[in-house]
């Protein structure tokens, strides 16, 4: 019978993959599913004799096969949302995710007719939760986090407890009412109910704030929250927990309680830093095998996290302290393509998990698990909104008062409406023992996630605009901000150690000093010598700009020298100058707009969909445009330079010596920087700094004749490496440093 | 102008002067007469006697600007050989954080005052602007704990001048020479980097102290 056969099979595989191994079946059901292949079985075994041509197995890839529908569905949901551009600036993604998630649990009810599966919380703790912690310590800002951290701390540990208590004792008051009916809820379930429910979530903190790019300072502050007070809230829950189960308790037990968290806060710091550590050394070693150097740093950090988890100490804490840990020594040691296939594959789990988080959210909101009381879920909405509001009030207060740095009252008012619940109170709430009154507060912990992800979610866009709170600052980052900053540290630390007071440059200073010391001759590969912040920086674009310049460089020929050269001198006070050859020009764009170059930025990168230094534009092909001539001229003077020194010498010695002249081109400085103290700019049409004017023109034109007679040095000049490798650094440099308005004219009149 | 804790009305008059605290002119004395060696005045060499500053690149630009006329507001340029408590005061105002009772007018000078004494620190030679060489002293000195990077060093010194060129001056014509950086144009740069809240240290707790040798 073709009827039932086929509403088995879309039937029951259907619904076997929704349950699938992340969801065990609600307590009162069990799972018919084993029974389903009864009729195919029997029409199996009527005809058994024969071998089947075509059979089914679902049992064998059933678990793989049921993730992979998961996620799948997950991906898909996700594309959809963007695929209608205006959706997720109106409705935060994790909304849009919920509902998916509830029509879904609507799905499987009424399809089964009995409560949708429930999301186990094993597999949230210890797969799902894991990735999107690791994202967010790795790319963590360690400037604005280190320099926030007393504040983030007093917001996680004691707004942290104070919530807890405040919301605890409120809702027993609440339960002595006698109409609500609620007497039999004691105390300590209401504290324990407040211990899971006070807590910031992460995940919904994260994926809310990432849309709304407040200014760097705020987001700092929220989300290093929702990520410390982790530690507070593992031991308040564990803590009432226990003392549920327990008959007295007694003073002893109190002081044990304050004595954990200290354990469980610094152990999870310590556990981390040391799996931080023992990774950064071991891709130390990985130069032969650069394949897996980005399983390391996944393996390491899960690594910490189950350990922690292990001891019972804060498993998110120690996941960020390894990332945060080991990511300096791991960046300088591993190759580029490790360090692009860890950031894409740190950004797909995360974004992934996160969709199956809020998925699940929604699925399991459906079915009979509840238990409804109005009072009670009310008041547990409004001492939510309302503890958590006084708590920063009371603490901005403190912070204020010590701190030059002030939390505005806007900032406060941010802080306070983003403390959003999410999926950590709902797993923490299904592991609570079993006892008469849990389905209520399971109704109630959804309740208040739904409304905070929905309500406050959706409303704190339009209410970040209305308040005008300051956004993120666009702004490339320079070398001589860089510069700036690290004078300023060095100087501040250096009156503390005059003013014989040891503060918070002090003990940076102190940190950097043991880490060049020590630790990076333990634990990096290639130990030159202490690597400063500025170098770094620029060192990035140089590598980057080495590769491009190999691709472009070879693409050029021979006869376009001569025009460039002469082109350049254009704008320069030359007496001859040839027409630009247009067709070259445009040709060498064509090709350099097709090997676009992406400026890669340095700022944190808090968006789940791209990756920092993506957004290409056409300026950017403009910019490699005007680089590659200075470049080839570069290349040309130095080529001339050095054919000129071995053919004529007396004259260079004339000219104030030739040796000084390839070090202006390398330090593309203008002019002598003996000779003459200020420094010309040039924005001369085609090209700017690098023209040695004050050399005379006299010198200009001796050196025009000496460069049109060595054209044919030219090619192989550029072939050398070395060379490459000085231009490099100085076009990376420059592309680095000069901001993009300034070449675009030069552009204009190639 | 030694033992001035003895000397109520005279610590009263360097209160005001510099802003401080009597407690905080009380330890900065203490402290004074720790590097002096409790002579009235300090010379350049008694910095030395401070352990952790020489591992300070910039160390020997924090010492002469403690010695500096114009810091000092003794004069428009030259170094003094020997300063005073009070002078040491004087420099130690300009880390001073921002009060919470400070009106805009305030505000505003102060910072003007901070930012003075940076650009004190870049300009060595007192003429008023920054020049090409005095920047690259500058990126040098902070790169001096790198020292293969000499080079890197003096380009990333003219990158980062160009960029000054740029933010301050903007267009310039073919043939202009761009000569320094001033003081309208160092403020400039510094917009982005927020001084108020960076610039400062906390006098408040200063039982901590560190010990000469």
């Amino acid at each position: 019978m073709p009827g039932p056969f086929l509403s088995l099979l879309l039937g029951s595989p259907a619904v076997g993959a929704l349950q699938g191994p992340w969801l065990r079946p609600p307590p009162e059901d069990a799972g018919p599913e084993n029974g389903s292949w009864g009729p195919e079985g029997a029409q199996e075994n009527e005809s058994s004799v024969h071998l089947a041509v075509f059979s089914l197995d679902y049992q064998h890839v059933q678990v793989p096969f049921e993730i992979t529908l998961w996620i799948m569905l997950a991906s898909l949901a996700k594309i959809g949302f963007h695929l209608y551009n205006k959706l997720p600036s109106v409705v935060p993604e994790s909304c849009l995710l919920i509902f998916v998630g509830l029509i879904m649990g609507g799905i499987i009810y009424g399809l089964n007719d009995k409560s949708p599966p429930v999301m186990d919380s094993d597999i949230f703790f210890l797969y799902l939760l894991p990735p999107i912690v690791l994202d967010a310590g790795y790319f963590m800002p360690h400037r604005p986090f280190f320099e926030n951290i007393g504040t983030i701390l007093l917001y996680a540990v004691v707004g942290t407890i104070w919530n807890v208590f405040g919301i605890g004792f409120s809702l027993y008051g609440i339960c002595q009412v006698k109409s609500f009916q609620l007497q039999d809820i004691s105390l300590l379930h209401n504290l324990l109910f407040g211990s899971l429910i006070a807590a910031v979530d992460p995940v919904a903190v994260l994926s809310v704030f990432e849309e709304i790019h407040v200014n760097e300072k705020l987001h700092i502050l929220v989300f290093g929250e929702s990520l410390l007070n982790d530690a507070v809230s593992v031991v308040l829950y564990k803590l009432f927990r226990s003392f549920c189960e327990m008959s007295t308790i007694k003073t002893v037990d109190v002081f044990a309680g304050i004595g954990n968290f200290f354990v469980v806060g610094i152990g999870g710091v310590l556990v981390g830093l040391l799996f931080g550590m023992i990774a950064a050394f071991t891709t130390r070693f990985t130069k032969n095998i650069r394949v897996i150097e980005p399983l390391f740093v996944f393996l390491y950090s899960y690594l910490s996290y189950l350990t922690a988890e292990m001891f019972h100490l804060s498993g998110i804490v120690a996941i960020i302290a390894c990332a945060m840990g080991m990511k300096r020594y791991v960046e300088a040691n591993i190759s580029l393509k490790s360090h692009t296939t860890i950031k894409y594959f740190m950004k797909m789990w995360s974004s992934v998990s996160d969709t199956l988080i809020f998925i699940f959210l929604g699925v399991s909101t459906i079915g009979d698990n509840h238990e409804w009381s109005w009072p009670y879920i009310c008041f547990t909405i409004i001492f939510c909104l309302l503890w958590r509001a006084l708590g920063v009030l009371v603490l901005t207060f403190f912070v204020n008062r010590l701190h030059v740095n002030t939390v505005t009252s806007k900032d406060q008012f941010i802080i306070a409406y983003g403390g959003l619940r999410g999926a950590i109170c709902f797993s923490l709430v299904f592991l609570l023992p079993d006892f008469p009154r849990k389905k209520l507060f399971i109704a109630a912990t959804t309740v208040v996630i739904l409304f905070t992800v929905f309500v406050q979610g959706m409303t704190i866009r339009p209410l970040v605009d209305l308040l005008d709170v300051k956004r993120k600052g666009e702004s490339v980052p320079t070398v001589g901000e860089q510069i700036h900053i690290r004078f300023l540290d060095h100087l501040l630390a250096g009156i503390e150690d005059i003013s014989g007071h040891w503060g918070q440059y002090y003990w940076k200073d102190k940190l950097e000093y043991f880490n060049s010391k020590y630790l990076q001759k333990f634990l990096l590969r290639e130990y030159d010598q202490p690597k400063s912040s500025i170098v770094l920086l620029y060192e990035k674009l140089e590598r980057k700009h080495a590769i491009e310049l190999v691709e472009a460089g070879q693409l050029i020929h021979a006869p376009s020298h001569t025009s460039l050269l002469n082109s350049n001198r254009s704008g320069v006070m030359v007496k001859d100058s040839d027409s630009l050859n247009e067709a070259v020009l445009e040709n060498i764009q064509k090709i350099l707009t097709r090997n676009l170059y992406k400026i890669r930025r340095t700022v944190p990168a808090y968006n789940r969909h791209t990756l920092p230094g993506e957004s290409g534009t056409a300026e950017q092909a403009k910019e490699i445009l005007i680089l590659r001539h200075r470049s080839l001229r570069i290349h040309m003077n130095r080529s001339d330079s050095d054919h000129s020194r071995k053919e004529k010498n007396d004259s260079d010695s004339a000219h104030g010596g030739s040796d000084t002249k390839p070090k202006l081109r390398r330090s593309l400085t203008v002019g002598n920087p003996e000779k003459v103290p200020g420094m010309k700019c040039n924005r001369s049409k085609s090209m700017s700094f690098s023209s040695p004017l004050q050399l005379g023109s006299t010198e200009l034109v001796n050196e025009e004749e000496r460069e049109k007679g060595s054209h044919a040095e030219i090619e192989i000049h550029m072939k050398e490496s070395e060379r490459k490798k000085e231009v490099c650094r100085t076009e990376a440099l420059l592309l680095h440093t000069i901001p993009a308005h300034l070449l675009r004219t030069g552009s204009k009149t190639c | 102008m030694g033992s001035s804790s003895s000397m109520p009305e005279e610590v009263q008059e360097l209160a005001d002067k510099t802003g401080f605290t009597l407690e905080q002119i009380e330890h900065l004395h203490r402290r004074f007469k720790q590097i002096s060696g409790d002579q009235p005045t300090i010379r350049k060499e008694s910095f030395d006697s401070i352990p952790d500053l020489e591992f300070n690149p910039i160390r020997s630009k924090i010492v002469r600007a403690f010695f500096d006329k114009r810091n000092l507001r003794q004069g428009p340029c030259g170094l003094a050989d020997e300063i005073n408590f009070e002078d040491f005061l004087t420099i130690m105002s300009y880390f001073r954080p921002i009060e919470m009772n400070m009106d805009e007018e305030q505000l505003d000078h102060f910072r003007n005052e901070k930012l003075k004494f940076l650009f004190h620190m870049y300009d060595s030679d007192n003429d008023g602007k920054i020049t090409l060489q005095e920047y690259r002293k500058v990126v040098e000195e902070l790169l001096s704990r790198n020292p293969h990077l000499d080079e890197s060093a003096r380009s990333i010194a003219d990158g980062a001048m160009m960029e000054a060129a740029s933010i301050c001056v903007g267009q310039m014509e073919p043939d202009q020479v761009y000569e320094g950086i001033t003081f309208e144009h160092f403020l400039k740069m510094w917009q982005g980097i927020d001084i108020d809240t960076k610039m400062h240290v906390r006098f408040l707790n200063m039982d901590t102290m560190a010990h000469c040798h």
